[in-house]
């Protein structure tokens, strides 16, 4: 039995060592000649570092260990800092480990080879010349050519189309569509209603019209009242703010971002004028102008919502917005919000 | 045994000849190409880590109240999206140190870009024959920055909700097609349909991946096939010659440990340094705003643009022509990504070369190119840090307003002066380099005299 | 080496000297001599004279004017009638006043006067006609944390940012409220110091308010760093900070050791 296992492997020897033989002449691109036998260069002799090597390794499967136990039992304070600590330090070892290996216990060769081929040109004319030869035999070469194209061009387009049911493309209304309308009732993010003595000065609001959603653009008010002497409204929105009382749009005209900043002067002389700020680009509105632009990048100025105060009191719309709210568009001009 | 599984392997797919060349594939030895691996095991980090997101976030707008472990929460409305992020933060163990790993990797992962694609920008490398290489790269990078975008804003809470809005803006800031292209994407005007939370989660969890992990296929493919180009760094190393490590044994290893590394330092940040703390910040509500919401690091150079544009849109009549969000978040990324994605075939224009380029060049051997590179960035990064110019107030004491009239004049200005001067350094340093060459050359003929002598 | 040593102490000396000088009350605090042995409300009668009238006005009535002081001032400033020991208490504690430019915003600072000046202060101003609010007593332990988020987040979050951690509007810095107490943030929040909106009790009653301060105080001095170091609790702009200045030196630095030259 030993015998014939013996033989076997005598065999296997001297097969498996006449093809490395063979490969060693085949051999590409190891550059500097006479080095013998092998492929690779010897690396350097490194037993202690082959140590640390293991120890390396030996760490990271410690680590690797603590993180199953961390998260296994669950009751350690600063959990979460010990299950990214244990964690990095497993790959970090191995990873250690590795360099190590490299820059230490292996070879590291510095060898040369020629860049491939630039161009392959020969190939390259052949491949086109395969390419037009078999076109010989078609004598419409223009006329199918175009019907292709055509075909092709259509096609894509079909491929395309159901995409127009995406969303609402065509459909640009909704953007200049408000829950506003003459009547309706100002109300808190809690939906009571917004008496008009409720709203003093020198702070601010936000306020939904009563039934609406709170998330669509077009709900969002911010409410602020100014002495009305101090106003300076463009003439057809004069009657626009009761007892001093503007409402505006809180979406902001440039990009979008909610309005949620005022400054309001303690003392007028020394400091500046009230503001409606927002908060991601800076844009400035003075309520006192109707919302206009005094600083920031926003092109238009903040739509303003006609106010009334009802029989009881209660803060009422009288109709929709000066102008489109939110981020500018194309044809945010052209019309009035419905 | 390694020669057996290789045999067994070559027999049933034919690949022993392609692993015996590539493993003696020639690597450059200088650092700066390990850069772009940093990026690559980012990536790998990302998906690794995104995978075990998914399996716990849910993709969805749909309403719930809030009854889980965080107390300031408790009993707030808030979307599935957003309540299920706070569960993995707070009641799934190591979840937040997922979160966290994955949200440091997307930053590191878009760094790591730039930093490789400064080292090709300015050594040259993406000269003929790689420009190709160069395009899809940044085509990767642009991918990038929009599936980070959409990974933060998929949580739903108030600062990425905040910028989604933004983004909404810049959508239908489009000259005359903005309005239509923004209904379309977010199906109806903003915040859109709940639909949208799965466009989102679709394209930041498959599509764009697949997209990323395509061109980076290809990417990698293209180096490898016209090699990597290199240092002169010996007398050897020329335009037919490569110099460098083999890929085995010696690359793999310092590969594969880069790799451990990149992720040991991941998930140390992601343990020790806390990233977007979305409880802090609260669910989103069209609403509601909140002072200093920025968007992440990379997409910095937009809100600096955003902020330094005067305010005006560009109208005709009724009709307004170009909003103005459409400079600073659209028509500025399109111009940089157009600057760099056509510079490899400007800057032939301008050198007259037609040949292929496989050694690098130092910086200072191509003034030109690095003095426009420099102007270049110094451009974007002077709009970059623009950007938090409300912060810089805060720690400074720099009034807001007055900064940003200087970064408008600073962002023209700066770029031109540091132009200028950068490639008079490059000529200075070329000239010395020049005396240097003439000093060791008559060193070297004295010395060759006196021996003569 | 003994000139590196005499150069190290000279610096060291001017350091603690220019410390020295920053801990002392500024000049222009003007103070009777006789302090201890004053009233309260003489004291700070006298104290109001010397360092509030230039701008505030003779007994508070404010000055509309710009008036140059004798210190050097161009005094001018709101009345003081009626605003009451919330609003005197509010701005001497957290050194917003006294103010040595009428224009010049507020900002925290360590407060020039004693307690006991502080005290007389507030009880001269008080006494002013008409009576005015008292120093209220919030009690944040009888708030609601959930409640307190959602009325922060629409009050005060636009310009105090959603954890307290400050921020900017056009004109103004807005301060964090981590160095603010419980009785300051309602202070502030029923004064409305500078440009900030002043909320009454119809706005935010007082129930509202506990809230708000309960929130307020756990994201400003408490905040929930369930993820580690927290690094400003204000978001992206120092997670890129750390992405570039420490993972970003840190990745540099591994490609240098593991990348390095080989032999030729």
């Amino acid at each position: 039995m030993r015998r014939l296992w013996q033989g076997l492997l005598a065999v296997l020897t001297l097969g498996l060592g006449r093809r490395r033989e063979r490969r060693r002449d085949e051999g590409e691109g190891d550059s500097g000649g006479g080095r013998g036998h092998d492929l690779v260069e010897p690396g350097p002799r490194n037993p202690g570092t082959e140590l640390g090597v293991a120890a390396l390794f030996l760490l990271a499967a410690a680590s690797a260990v603590a993180f199953i136990v961390v998260y296994s039992l669950e009751r350690f304070p600063a959990q979460h800092e010990l299950f990214g600590v244990t964690l990095a330090a497993a790959f970090g070892f191995l990873g250690a480990g590795l360099i190590v290996l490299a820059r230490r216990v292996l070879p590291s060769e510095e060898l040369e080879e020629d860049y491939p081929e630039e161009e392959h040109v020969e190939a390259g004319i052949e491949a086109a010349t395969i390419v037009e030869e078999s076109g010989r035999s078609i004598t419409r070469k223009r006329l199918l050519t175009a019907a292709g194209g055509t075909a092709g061009g259509a096609i894509g387009l079909a491929a395309l189309t159901p995409a127009l049911s995406l969303g609402p493309w065509f459909h640009t209304e909704p953007l200049r569509r408000t829950p506003w309308r003459a009547g309706r009732r100002l109300v808190d993010r809690e939906g009571k209603p917004y008496r008009a003595e409720e709203i003093e000065r020198e702070t601010f609001y936000t306020a939904f019209p009563e039934g609406a959603s709170h998330r669509t653009l077009g709900s969002m008010l911010v409410v602020v009242r100014l002495d009305p002497a101090r106003l300076r409204l463009p003439r057809e929105r004069a009657d626009w703010a009761p007892e001093g009382i503007l409402a505006f749009s809180k979406v902001c005209t440039h990009a979008g971002c909610a309005v949620g900043l005022y400054r309001k002067p303690t003392y007028p002389p020394t400091q500046p004028p009230p503001g409606l700020v927002c908060p991601c680009h800076y844009s400035t509105f003075d309520p006192a102008l109707g919302g206009e632009v005094v600083f920031g990048p926003a092109g238009r100025p903040l739509p303003q919502l006609p106010l009334a105060i009802d029989g009881a009191g209660e803060l009422r719309a009288c109709g929709n917005f000066s102008n489109a709210i939110g981020p500018a568009w194309w044809g945010v001009n052209l019309e009035k919000p419905s | 045994m390694i020669r057996r599984a290789l045999l067994w392997l070559d027999a049933r797919t034919g690949a022993a000849p392609l692993v015996r060349k590539g493993l003696r594939y020639l690597f450059p030895d200088h650092w700066s190409f390990l850069l772009g691996e940093v990026a690559l095991y980012a990536f790998i980090m990302l998906v690794a880590t995104g995978i075990y997101l998914t399996l716990f976030f849910e993709p969805s707008f749909g309403e719930t109240t809030y009854t889980g472990s965080y107390a300031p929460m408790q009993g707030l409305p808030m979307s599935e999206a957003y309540r299920s992020a706070l569960e993995l933060s707070f009641d799934v163990p190591s979840g937040l140190l997922m979160r966290q790993t994955h949200h440091w990797a997307a930053n590191v992962f878009v760094a790591a870009i730039v930093l490789h694609m400064i080292r090709v920008f300015f050594t040259g490398a993406f000269r003929k024959p790689r420009e190709l290489t160069w395009i899809i790269g940044l085509l990767m990078l642009f991918t990038t920055l929009l599936e980070g975008y959409l990974g933060y804003s998929m949580v739903d809470d108030l600062l990425s909700g905040i910028g989604l809005a933004i983004g909404y803006g810049v959508a239908l800031s489009v000259p005359v097609i903005g309005a239509n292209l923004a209904l379309g994407i977010w199906d109806g005007p903003f915040p859109g349909s709940t639909v949208f939370e799965s466009r989102m989660y679709v394209a930041h969890v498959f599509l764009l991946p697949i997209l990323i992990a395509t061109l980076l296929a290809g990417h990698l493919a293209l180096v490898a096939s016209r090699h990597h180009t290199q240092f002169r760094a010996s007398k050897r190393a020329t335009q037919r010659r490569i110099v460098g490590m083999p890929a085995f044994p010696a690359q793999t290893p310092r590969s594969l440990g880069l790799m451990l590394m990149t992720a040991a330092l991941l998930f140390l940040l992601g343990g020790l340094v806390q990233i977007n703390p979305i409880w802090q910040w609260g669910p989103y509500e069209t609403y509601q705003a909140t002072n200093g919401a920025q968007p992440d690091w990379y997409l910095g150079w937009l809100i600096g643009s955003l902020r330094l544009m005067p305010g005006f849109d560009l109208s005709i009549g009724d009709y307004v022509l170009v909003p103005n969000p459409f400079w600073g978040g659209a028509l500025f990324p399109l111009v940089v990504l157009g600057v760099l994605g056509a510079w490899p075939w400007l800057e032939r224009r301008f050198t007259g070369e037609r040949g292929f380029n496989n050694v690098l060049d130092r910086p200072r051997d191509a003034p030109g190119r690095t003095a426009f590179g420099a102007a270049f960035f110094t451009w974007v990064a002077l709009i970059f840090i623009s950007g938090s110019a409300d912060r810089a107030d805060v720690f400074l004491g720099l009034d807001y307003e007055s900064q940003i009239w200087f970064y408008r004049v600073a962002v023209i200005v700066v770029p031109l002066l540091v132009f200028f001067v950068t490639r008079k350094v490059c000529a200075e340093l070329q000239a010395s380099d020049a005396i240097e060459e003439a000093r060791e050359a008559a060193e070297e003929e004295a010395k060759a005299e006196a021996v003569a002598a | 080496m003994r000139a590196r040593h005499l150069l190290l102490a000279v610096v060291l000396g001017a350091l603690a000297i220019a410390g020295a000088a920053h801990a002392q009350p500024r000049s222009g605090v003007a103070r009777p001599p006789n302090e201890e042995q004053l009233p309260l409300r003489e004291l700070g009668s006298q104290l109001y004279a010397g360092n509030c009238s230039a701008c505030h006005g003779v007994d508070g009535r404010g000055q509309r004017t710009p008036r140059k002081t004798t210190e050097g001032i161009e005094g001018q400033g709101p009345p003081l009638r009626g605003v009451g020991a919330r609003s005197v208490d509010f701005y001497l504690r957290t050194g917003y006043m006294p103010l040595s430019k009428p224009d010049e915003q507020p900002v925290r600072r360590r407060a020039l006067f004693t307690d006991r000046e502080i005290r007389a202060m507030v009880d001269y101003v008080a006494s002013l006609p008409p009576p005015g609010p008292p120093i209220p007593r919030p009690e944040p332990g009888k708030g609601n944390l959930a409640e307190g988020y959602e009325l922060f987040t629409e009050h005060c979050a636009g310009c105090h940012q959603v954890a307290a951690q400050g921020g900017v509007v056009t004109g103004a810095r807005v301060p964090p409220l981590e160095d603010s107490s419980a009785v300051q943030i309602a202070q502030a929040a029923r004064v409305g110091p500078y440009l900030m909106p002043k909320f009454s009790e119809k706005d935010i009653t007082d129930a509202e308010l506990n809230s708000i301060i309960k929130y307020a105080e756990m994201a400003a001095k408490r905040p929930h760093n369930d993820g580690g170091w927290g690094i400003g609790n204000i978001g992206p702009v120092p997670e890129g900070m750390v992405t570039w200045f420490i993972a970003g030196v840190a990745f540099v630095l591994m490609c240098v050791v593991i990348g390095s030259r080989l032999r030729s």
